[in-house]
């Protein structure tokens, strides 16, 4: 019975720095130009992109 | 050699029996529904009665309609983001092949009143394992597509319809565990409260995950394109993926509030349904916000009405089912009406007319024309479908209040005020209107099959090209 409490518990810690941890990275600075050339993906597909304002 | 043009195929096959199980799924369910006003519509035929075409409604429009479409817009777009032809031709065509059968099986089964009794799992064992066999098929080729991928990133409606693919087998199998006892007879492994709660589980993550985290993926790729302007924010959309996959798992007791169910688990259900107002209107407002400076565009074309009205009904049903999960709430509105508005809220309004709107994309495009066949007709569709379902949901919600406050209206010498049959016979009115509005989506939905027919009989087959020039 304890353990199964303490299994929970740990869980749902670990989970919830895990989050957070996701959250900090997506928001960090550095990651900018990586999310803007993936967010373009979709208009890659023509011979001359459309949108091209982020640095390759 | 590699391979030049994308395959169009199978997303043109599947989007071809999108609109065809649309049609019969909302067929059936026109026809239960008028069998709640007249009764004598079964005509005392056991396959025609309510309670074996209610499954075989919801399993066509779940799994034959929104699958189509989700099978379709995965193929097209696993392989123009990641600019490969799909992995694994052949498995590609089986799973087309497969997930036909599937519901060929259930259109058979249902009616004859085979069923393992688990709402939105009725199938019995034998198509379980069909259905098992198409899913691996399909995480091989999807993955496989992504594996072998030319561009570095993997777009992020890819990463919703991975999270599906996953999580879906992994429900499909866990609550499908079941001892077979004749051919067309299973009994499932659980049993009591344990089964109760595995199959809300189940039943919960299938709205999770089948109709909301892959539609997403629908969602944050036809959005940009229509729109012709980049998603709002990536990062934005990375977080609403992660926090729908950590908090979904955990909000099915919700389903089973008041029941023998442990009250904490009960609790954790209301708690973690609560919480998922916030993904969900983020990522609502993400796809919104993508078209900010470009809202006249909305005005003039109708597959954005489509997309945009979709984010719209997901948002007001995204915060419809937290509050319905707050246990005080839940008293009045659970096992009436309300209950039925709230997922037809979410199903036609969001999930039908995403797809409605991202086969209005892709159609013309799969069959080598610039447009639909014709526009205009594009938007009759969408306002008849639109007041169809405003119709259709508030007549439910007004109908599941009064049900609940004539249900638990009670004398002061504490016997009920009133008889199950007086409740049903104020629902009438409501039924006729729901009625209606069922009606009027399922009329929008010949309005696209006549277009579709028009637009496929005047264009071509094609096979896009793969761009040469890859980014990498």
């Amino acid at each position: 019975m304890m353990d199964s409490t303490l299994i929970g518990t740990v869980v749902t810690v670990v989970f919830f720095i895990i989050f957070i941890g996701i959250f900090i990275w997506a928001w960090s600075d550095r990651r900018k130009q990586d999310f803007d050339a993936a967010a373009n993906l979709p208009f890659e597909e023509e011979a001359k992109p459309k949108h091209s304002a982020y640095p390759r | 050699m590699e391979a030049s043009t994308y395959n169009y195929k199978v997303v043109r096959q599947f989007a071809i029996t999108t609109i065809i199980w649309g049609i019969v799924g909302m067929l059936v369910g026109v026809y239960i529904a008028s069998q709640l006003i007249w009764p004598q519509l079964s005509f005392n035929i056991p396959w025609l009665t309510y309670g074996r075409l209610r499954p075989l409604h919801t399993n066509a429009v779940i799994f034959a309609f929104g699958g189509s479409g989700l099978f379709a817009a995965s193929y097209y777009i696993v392989q123009r983001t990641c600019q490969v032809r799909l992995y694994a031709q052949k498995l590609a065509s089986f799973t087309f092949w497969g997930w036909q059968a599937v519901i060929v099986a259930a259109v058979i089964t249902l009616p004859m009143g085979l069923t393992t009794t688990k709402e939105y799992a009725e199938l019995e064992w034998p198509i379980d394992i069909l259905i098992t066999l198409v899913w691996v098929a399909y995480a091989i080729v999807f993955f496989g597509t992504i594996a072998k991928r030319k561009t570095k990133y993997i777009y992020v409606s890819n990463w919703f319809f991975g999270a599906y693919i996953i999580t879906i087998a992994l429900l499909h199998i866990v609550n499908n565990l079941e001892i077979p006892v004749t051919l067309f007879k299973s009994y499932s492994i659980y049993a009591g409260v344990q089964d109760a709660m595995v199959q809300w589980w189940y039943g919960h993550n299938a709205v999770g995950f089948f109709l909301t985290t892959a539609f997403l993926g629908m969602m944050y790729y036809f959005i940009p394109k229509q729109a012709n302007r980049p998603i709002f924010s990536y990062r934005l959309s990375i977080v609403h993926f992660w926090s729908l996959n950590f908090i979904y798992m955990w909000a099915g007791p919700h389903h089973l509030q008041y029941t023998v169910l442990p009250d904490w688990v009960q609790s954790l259900g209301m708690v973690f349904s609560l919480m998922l107002l916030a993904p969900s209107w983020g990522g609502m407002m993400n796809g919104i916000m993508t078209l900010s400076g470009a809202w006249d565009k909305l005005r003039t074309d109708p597959i954005l009405k489509f997309l945009v009205t979709s984010l719209a009904f997901y948002g007001m049903s995204t915060f419809e089912g937290p509050m319905m999960a707050i246990k005080t709430v839940n008293a009045l509105s659970h096992y009436t009406e309300w209950t039925i508005g709230h997922v037809h809220s979410g199903a036609l309004g969001w999930v039908a007319m995403i797809t409605i709107g991202s086969m209005y994309y892709l159609i013309p495009r799969l069959f080598g024309r610039e447009e639909m066949y014709s526009v205009k007709l594009i938007t009759t569709h969408f306002w008849v479908a639109t007041l169809g379902v405003v119709l259709y949901i508030a007549a439910m919600w007004i109908a599941g209040v009064t049900q609940g406050l004539m249900w638990r209206a009670s004398n002061p010498d504490g016997t009920l005020t009133y008889a199950f049959a007086q409740v049903l016979n104020a629902m009438y009115p409501f039924y006729f209107i729901r009625l209606i509005g069922g009606l009027m989506f399922f009329s929008g939905m010949l309005i696209m099959a006549y277009n579709v027919w028009k637009t496929v009989s005047a264009g071509k087959v094609v096979e896009a090209e793969i761009p040469q020039a890859v980014y990498a």
